[in-house]
């Protein structure tokens, strides 16, 4: 089985699912000859020509508001924005529009679609080309919200995507795609939407999470490991609809959660999973449920010395471990 | 030279028999009558609210007329009353939405009265965030294209609604792209109470369209006849595969803005005259006169039908079932509420 990148995962799964069903098209920003602001769409305008690959005009509403119609008449659009901070202009018709298109007409109408966003801070992507999104997505009916972290369920994952038929919005942390290798399979598979996964089992204290802070999760159980702390870490790599069985099945093992991800701790994604734990599985408890987030500051800045104090990392993650581990 | 005693009547030289005509005008007639109705639905107490369009009818009717009733989409705004009849919903369809109830093919009773959907139809169901619906009329007419479907896509909006960035946003991409798409603005010169001069800095919508790369055309759209040559030929064009075209409709808007309003407080007795004046029914059914095709019993027989038709129209609607509350959470998802606690302690229905 090839080892690949997590973007090249990305890539082989645009590939094989435009040539399996040619309603299937590309929109965005500069997703054409570049192939895409981080090389995610390389080789499909040269394989499916432009009418499937389009490079559109600069305007995020206008890409998700085209998209929209498309998926209403036959199409299968997957539509990327080049960065999540980018989304912004895109919120009402993916919120109001895409979202609400099932329910408003009482079933009639559906908006299989797929939109793309690159989010998460990485390095000196600064203020605004490193935001997390997923809290304003997650919080919306009728709309389904992604982050795998391998190129395993990158692959899987996006297929799944381009064949649900609502719409789902996909969040691919920027630090992945160059850095993450992983086995990736040539024959065609999905990763089903939904389910969360133990990627690493434990006994004394459970953490979920998703995105990068996956990759400093595993690397803060690995630190704590020799003081004897064995660490249960989840990957959320579905937050809505929310595999809440298997976060519950989880903390009634070890009793203990810390819920870590990169967005403002304030309202962020893992306030959710706190509140289901705290309401769910009070019983099973033996600490406080806890949260480790980004700092309350609009989002990552440029200058070195601020991103790394900035950073949620292993070190910190450790220290949270650590602390929740003595109750 | 001698005169021509034998000239044909306008709408013959457009293509439209005498029985296409007094059809136009019988769905015009139909959508005030209808539109009547609303409003004293409203006034009784058993619609929560209204949205209506007299004055517009002329404009809709020839918007939609120019076009294949089954095969081509129309993207409606939340006017879009007569347009939407003509595209083949039916009175008691309409007052279905309006008294809210669950089998209103709209939205079974979820929306507001005035966001008109029909999947038979290939009518869009749209939001009440104005102008969104143009992106996705780009986006229908986009995939026309691809699909090579023949399909045209009419697309509508008031005048205030070509402030919103989507609005923009989709002319520029159906520009660009050269889509088999109409954009229509229905220019009554109020955005509720906003008047053009402080909506726009042009005096016609229709110059925008140079800024897009796409023929920009302004019509009276109380001039029945006119509005539909206009809209004949926007289609031809787009089924040419020459791309989209913009028109203007300037309209009279001949009720308040909604429900919700009292027009009088920021027009003038002299304005809500003048625009009474030029009520596109009575400019129709004068044309209807003149080229011996209406008097007044044929007007008479006309309007009693209409009032017939919305008579049982509302009968019907008013003896269908309320939406049941057990349906709230449907439709959310394709799948059957996916995240939908097993234990629902979070959303507890009454008893």
């Amino acid at each position: 089985m090839p080892e690949l990148r997590y973007l090249d995962a990305l890539n082989r799964a645009h590939h094989e699912e435009m040539a399996r069903d040619e309603r299937v098209v590309v929109l965005g920003e500069d997703v054409g000859a570049k192939g895409g602001v981080f090389g995610v769409t390389a080789g499909l305008l040269e394989r499916f020509g432009e009418e499937r690959v389009i490079d559109t005009p600069l305007a995020e509403s206008a890409i998700v508001g085209c998209a929209i119609g498309m998926a209403i008449n036959g199409l299968v659009p997957i539509a990327e924005i080049q960065f999540a901070d980018f989304l912004h202009p895109a919120f009402d018709q993916i919120v109001s529009e895409a979202a609400r298109m099932r329910y408003r007409s009482n079933g009639a109408f559906g908006c299989p679609l797929v939109i793309r966003v690159p989010y998460g801070g990485a390095h000196g992507t600064a203020l605004y080309h490193s935001q997390c999104v997923e809290a304003f997505y997650a919080h919306v009916p009728g709309l389904k919200v992604v982050a795998p972290y391998t190129p395993y369920d990158a692959k899987g994952m996006l297929k799944a995507a381009v064949r649900d038929p609502d719409p789902v919005l996909f969040l691919e942390h920027k630090r992945l795609y160059r850095i993450v290798r992983g086995e990736v399979p040539e024959e065609d598979y999905e990763v089903p939407i939904g389910p969360a996964v133990v990627r690493r089992p434990g006994k004394h204290l459970s953490v979920f999470t998703y995105g990068w802070m996956l990759h400093e999760t595993l690397r803060a159980a690995e630190m704590v490991q020799p003081e004897g702390i064995e660490v249960e870490v989840v990957e959320i790599r579905t937050l809505r609809p929310l595999d809440k069985l298997t976060i519950l099945r989880s903390v009634a093992k070890t009793n203990k959660a810390l819920v870590v991800y990169e967005d403002n701790r304030f309202c962020g994604y893992g306030a959710e999973i706190a509140a289901l734990i705290a309401e769910e599985a009070f019983e099973e408890l033996d600490g406080p449920v806890m949260r480790l987030g980004g700092p309350d500051v609009p989002a990552v800045p440029f200058a070195r010395s601020l991103e790394e104090a900035w950073m949620p990392d292993a070190d910190r993650i450790a220290q949270a471990i650590r602390r929740l581990a003595r109750y | 030279m001698t005169p021509e005693i034998t000239a044909k009547p306008q709408h013959t030289n457009l293509g439209l028999s005498d029985g296409d005509v007094l059809r136009m005008y019988g769905y015009m007639v139909l959508a005030r009558v209808l539109d009547e109705r609303m409003w004293q639905l409203q006034r009784a107490g058993k619609a929560r609210f209204v949205v209506s369009a007299p004055g517009h009818e002329g404009a809709q009717v020839a918007m939609v007329w120019p076009l294949d009733r089954e095969r081509d989409w129309f993207v409606p705004y939340y006017r879009s009353l007569a347009a939407c009849l003509v595209k083949g919903m039916t009175p008691t369809e309409i007052l279905l939405s309006v008294l809210a109830k669950a089998t209103d093919p709209s939205s079974g009773g979820r929306q507001m009265p005035g966001h008109y959907s029909s999947p038979r139809l290939r009518i869009l169901s749209g939001s009440s965030t104005v102008g969104t619906q143009y992106p996705h009329a780009v986006g229908i007419a986009y995939a026309a294209k691809v699909r090579r479907t023949g399909e045209v896509v009419v697309v509508s909006i008031g005048e205030g609604g070509t402030s919103e960035g989507d609005w923009h946003e989709a002319l520029n991409f159906a520009g660009v792209h050269r889509v088999p798409c109409i954009f229509c603005v229905e220019n009554n010169r109020y955005a509720i109470s906003v008047p053009l001069h402080k909506q726009m800095a042009v005096d016609s919508v229709a110059v925008r369209a140079a800024g897009y790369g796409m023929p920009g055309v302004s019509v009276d759209g109380c001039d029945v006849l006119e509005a539909y040559r206009v809209m004949r030929e926007a289609c031809e064009r787009a089924r040419r595969g020459e791309g989209p075209t913009l028109v203007e409709f300037r309209v009279e808007r001949l009720s308040p803005h909604s429900s919700e309003d009292q027009q009088e407080r920021y027009r003038s007795p002299e304005d809500l005259e003048a625009a009474r004046r030029r009520d596109p029914l009575v400019r129709f059914g004068g044309y209807l006169r003149s080229v011996g095709l209406l008097d007044d019993t044929r007007d008479q027989a006309l309007w009693a039908r209409a009032r017939r038709e919305v008579d049982e129209a509302t009968e019907a609607a008013e003896r269908a079932p309320d939406p049941d509350p057990a349906t709230l959470l449907r439709h959310v998802y394709h799948d059957p509420e996916p995240d939908r606690p097993a234990d629902p302690v979070y959303w507890i229905p009454r008893e």
